[in-house]
């Protein structure tokens, strides 16, 4: 594609600068351009030569369905190979990086395999450009050929054209004859080869753009390509928040309620073993006993609520986050209005994002005050958290922000942080909704 | 009393009925989901019914549901509604009638068995107990910020207390302070947010919570 787009190596600044004409003479790409051209006529003459007969074979021996299948399978098995040669040789010669336009069907079975590749236009299109590629190869061929070979005979005429019959050269009707028209045909013959590389890439260009629709992806192809990569790499992303998820419940399972746990065992432990030797020492270890299990209480109690809380599956967001923002240290304005309740999904992930942002609010901004809005617009969930702290949020630096940004993007939504120093920090989530 | 417990988790249901029934207590029947209880209301009729919020066959609120139920049956019977967490939202669907003989607790002030035969005893003779962190989420959701705000520390402490269902001699006892004091303090708040005081202990905190919830 840069042989096209790009701007030929230049010695003069721009336009047809006499360095530039002369660059375009010996520049590698006129001349790769120029084999690239002349390649097309023995190419399409060998795929050509090979696709056709094998199409025709595989028709003729349609009464005979399963030869006509194997002869289906052998003839479009060619044509990829015949295909990947192709976008080699425009690869080498034009610079043109086509992207394979066949899909991966690993997995599939065999008759799957067969009748996906027989139904995908990308098949089609590659035996199409074998087809095509005779008649083009003359065609390309025939026009690189003259747009050399017409300037430079006639620049030449001066040498040679003593040496015709009646001293003149014919060309169909026109006659040149020595002298002053032969010099003439001569500056004409310069000039036309001066310009003959523009009229190369011309052609070369137009060439380019017919290999690129016959050989590579559709752009509905392209889309798609684009949207698999962006939903692997968020897959990838929703993977990894919930492992780190994992691991941070794990961490505080261990070093919360477990702690507790063992220290309420052993004040249990040695009250047993000082009960009749001293009875005060006894009670006071119980008692440190009894304070350490209603602590490991409130912290099961908070992690298990962090992680999800019985009330948004019964009652939905509204009831689920008022409570959210009741406990917040940080007073909250709170409005929910999400009427139709959404998917567990996303009612989790928006839990998840405010109740997250409130507890950054809490920890990081330095915020007096918050606003939660949480609306439904039609078919999306409209998230807005703003605080009056001191900003400079960044979710690229802070593991909090990223971890959102993760989980939105995680059901297709949309995440956006404005927060300039100084503040306010405002955080937008959109998360897509079917109604 | 005469107690009917409504908990789905075998240990905890055996562990209530030990520890009421060594505070002197009769417990009628132990029961292990919300049809059950019901059943057992019916056939029992006893003097208060301590249940469990989250019971199969859901596990999500069948407890509340069967609480509001036999507050709409039988008025007469009052209910202690336990939970492993405090939602304000159920608290307000369990108190939406009135608040007498009414109890929302979480689950961890069990363990704490003197405060808590209290809240039982008191529910059971037509009084309140909210759990504190139900009443402090209805201070913070309160919309009515500014009068709230205008109370001292203390009073707001008073009104805290006063929401959970404790009399003014509870008060004062968990504030160390003399009835006198709190009885001054609940003047200024009623004054304050311009209520009217109400002898009972549970017709204020109603006006209380309507107040906060307004």
């Amino acid at each position: 594609m840069t042989a096209v787009a790009s701007s030929p190596p230049t010695t003069s600044a721009t336009g047809f600068g006499p360095g530039r004409v002369l660059g375009g003479l010996v520049a590698p790409r006129t001349w790769k351009a120029t084999a690239h051209l002349l390649a097309d006529l023995p190419a399409g003459a060998v795929t050509f030569s090979i696709i056709l007969p094998a199409l025709i074979v595989s028709a003729a021996l349609v009464p005979l369905f399963p030869l006509a299948v194997i002869a289906m399978i052998v003839t479009l098995a060619i044509s990829r190979v015949l295909g990947r040669l192709e976008r080699l040789r425009a690869w080498i010669l034009l610079d043109l990086d086509i992207a394979f336009p066949h899909t991966d069907l690993r997995g599939l079975s065999w008759w799957r395999r067969l009748w996906t590749r027989f139904t995908r236009p990308s098949t089609w299109k590659e035996v199409g450009h074998h087809l095509l590629g005779l008649p083009v190869g003359v065609l390309n061929f025939s026009l690189a050929l003259a747009t050399w070979c017409v300037p430079l005979t006639l620049l030449t005429l001066p040498l040679y054209v003593r040496a015709l019959p009646h001293d003149r050269a014919d060309f169909w009707f026109i006659r040149i004859a020595a002298g002053h028209q032969a010099l003439l045909a001569a500056v004409i013959g310069g000039v036309g080869t001066l310009f003959a590389p523009f009229v190369i890439r011309l052609l070369a260009a137009v060439d380019a753009r017919r290999t690129r629709w016959f050989l590579g992806p559709s752009r509905r192809h392209e889309h798609l390509q684009a949207r698999v990569e962006v939903l692997e790499t968020s897959r990838t992303r929703v993977v990894d928040a919930a492992e780190a998820e994992r691991r941070r419940i794990e961490r505080d399972l261990h070093d919360g309620a477990q702690q507790r746990l063992v220290a309420l065992a052993m004040d249990l432990g040695m009250a047993r073993e000082k009960l009749a030797s001293d009875p005060d020492k006894a009670r006071e270890l119980l008692d440190d006993a009894h304070a350490e299990a209603k602590q490991a209480l409130v912290e099961l109690r908070n992690l298990a609520r962090g992680i999800h809380p019985a009330v948004l599956t019964d009652r939905g967001l509204d009831a689920a986050l008022s409570s959210v923002a009741a406990r917040s240290p940080v007073p909250v304005d709170l409005r929910v209005d999400v009427g139709p309740r959404p998917g567990t999904n996303v009612e989790s992930v928006a839990y998840f994002v405010v109740s997250e942002s409130l507890t950054n609010v809490a920890k990081h901004s330095g915020a007096t005050r918050a606003s939660v809005q949480v609306a439904r617009r039609g078919n999306r969930l409209v998230i807005e958290v703003t605080d009056d702290g001191r900003g400079g949020a960044d979710p690229d630096l802070g593991t909090g922000l990223a971890g959102l940004r993760d989980r939105v993007l995680g059901v297709d939504g949309w995440f956006h942080v404005t927060s300039p120093v100084g503040g306010p920090t405002t955080l937008f989530v959109e998360l897509p909704c079917a109604s | 009393m005469r107690i009917v417990i409504a908990e789905d988790s075998v240990l905890l249901r055996a562990g209530l009925t030990r520890l009421l029934v060594e505070a002197g207590e009769e417990v009628v029947s132990a029961v292990g989901d919300a049809t059950a209880l019901l059943d057992a209301v019916q056939r029992n009729r006893p003097d208060i019914v301590i249940a469990d919020v989250r019971m199969p066959p859901t596990h999500t609120d069948e407890g509340i549901r069967a609480a509001v139920t036999i507050r709409q049956t039988h008025p007469e019977i009052a209910v202690l509604v336990l939970s492993q967490y405090v939602e304000e939202r159920y608290a307000v669907d369990l108190i939406a009638g009135d608040t007498a003989g009414v109890g929302y607790l979480l689950k961890d002030r069990v363990a704490d068995v003197g405060d808590f035969l209290e809240a039982v005893r008191r529910v059971g003779s037509g009084g309140t107990a909210l759990d504190p962190e139900v009443v402090s989420q209805l201070l913070a959701r309160s919309r009515r910020r500014d009068p709230v705000d205008r109370l001292t520390d203390r009073e707001r402490e008073v009104l805290g207390l006063m929401a959970e269902g404790r009399s003014n001699g509870a008060i004062a006892e968990a504030l160390v302070v003399s009835d006198g004091a709190v009885e001054k303090h609940v003047r200024n708040i009623f004054t304050k947010l311009d209520l009217f005081p109400d002898a009972g202990d549970h017709r204020r905190v109603l006006a209380v919570l309507r107040y906060l919830d307004s």
